[in-house]
């Protein structure tokens, strides 16, 4: 069993939390357990949902900045969904996993982040590898596969109908995966693009915790998608 | 994924001119309108598939009406009696347990006890293939039959679709 220690109920992660979020609703747990029911992250490090809000509430406020629990958590919201009064613990972990300094972060996630700031993708491979690969691997089908010898991957291509935002694992380590969209679109007759650069929106960024690198990055590929004036942005996914 | 964006522009007040929508949708759309044209004929032995609907894209990004959209799309690309769903699903599903940063966080035994209730969850369909529209979700998913031994094939829907495709 694990002991708590009562001394200091100040509770101050808890007052942080109430400040900064209007929604948070801490005080509204019915300890019902609906959330550990069905939360497969339950057990983990010793935690669940419904024992991190009592914990917030008895000001365990150390235990919880040090667990890695919070790295297990995927912030799915299942807990929310589920939860009669609605409260959100996937916001909560969120924040905490943003008030852990950056050196004391688990280094692949935050290196993610980092790589989607500069050079512009969650892998870090540099655009001009990205349309390298795009245009390698249309040669290859225009060569092998004459039924799709007139297809086209576009590039920048202003005031195309869809942008359309691809995840960087195909083009750093399974390219012609790419391809199968590319051939669904030109099925269908879709007018699109990519971009060259901030063509991976995939963001790690999200689940390092910092809203500012969060910010930064989506910033950057919504002044991206303006700029080449495509009304609709669509995901490989 | 999607919901980075989809999301961030909401909580940032971001100013865009366009919308984000789910392929998914489209292609379901596609289908209906037949610009997309599939055809299950190619599935003569009946491999069996199911889906894991991603934690970001169903229940915090688009809702049910994507799940639907997703179903729709496989039964058109797979035949309809050779989809299996899973329970519970849809909005309701479990996470993978790959999400989140869990992937790239490095805890590795942590995110496989994680994804436990889930592959229980898959294998019980005894589906031969697993469509998983999310990246996170597809390298996790692959995983965690690896490790605990789910017999399946970890695929994306557009492989499928290719396969389906009538020109």
């Amino acid at each position: 069993m694990t002991e708590i220690d009562l001394l200091p109920l100040r509770a101050e992660l808890k007052k942080q939390f109430q400040d900064k979020l209007p929604n948070a609703r801490i005080d509204y747990c019915l300890t019902c357990g609906l959330c550990a029911s069905g939360c497969a992250a339950s057990g983990i490090e010793g935690m669940d949902p419904r024992k991190f809000i009592r914990y917030l509430v008895l000001g365990q406020d150390d235990l919880l900045k040090n667990s890695n629990w919070i790295y297990s958590c995927s912030i799915c919201q299942r807990c929310e969904y589920a939860c009669p009064m609605g409260i959100n613990v996937g916001r909560f972990v969120y924040e905490l996993k943003g008030m852990r300094p950056k050196d004391k972060r688990p280094v692949n996630l935050q290196k993610s982040c980092e790589l989607q700031k500069d050079p512009g993708n969650s892998t870090g491979i540099p655009n001009e590898d990205f349309v390298w690969v795009v245009g390698e691997i249309l040669e290859e089908i225009h060569e092998n596969e004459p039924e799709w010898a007139d297809m086209q991957a576009p590039m920048d291509k202003v005031g195309a109908q869809f942008y359309l935002n691809q995840n960087a694992k195909e083009p750093t380590v399974e390219p012609e995966e790419m391809a199968f969209i590319w051939k669904i679109f030109h099925a269908v007759g879709i007018d699109w693009t990519y971009s060259s650069k901030w063509w991976d929106g995939a963001n790690y960024c999200l689940f390092s915790g910092d809203p500012e690198d969060w910010e930064y990055t989506v910033r950057k590929q919504a002044e991206t998608v303006d700029a080449l004036g495509c009304p609709t942005y669509i995901n490989t996914e | 994924m999607l919901y980075a964006t989809l999301e961030g522009l909401k909580r940032f007040n971001i100013p865009h001119n366009f919308n984000v929508v789910s392929i998914i949708t489209y292609y379901a759309q596609w289908i209906r309108e037949g610009r997309l044209k599939v055809d299950s004929s190619w599935n003569t032995e009946g491999l069996k598939f199911t889906v894991q609907d991603p934690c970001k894209l169903v229940r915090q990004g688009f809702g049910d009406p994507v799940a639907d959209d997703l179903r729709f799309v496989i039964k058109q690309v797979c035949g309809e009696e050779n989809f299996i769903d899973v329970w519970p699903n849809k909005s309701n599903n479990y996470c993978c347990g790959g999400g989140g940063g869990a992937l790239q966080a490095g805890f590795t035994d942590n995110r496989r006890q994680h994804g436990k209730m889930k592959f229980e969850q898959l294998h019980a369909t005894g589906a031969d293939v697993v469509i998983t529209p999310c990246h996170n979700c597809h390298t996790q998913v692959k995983d965690l039959a690896e490790h605990y031994g789910g017999k399946w094939q970890t695929t994306h829907l557009w492989n499928w679709i290719v396969k389906a495709l009538v020109r």
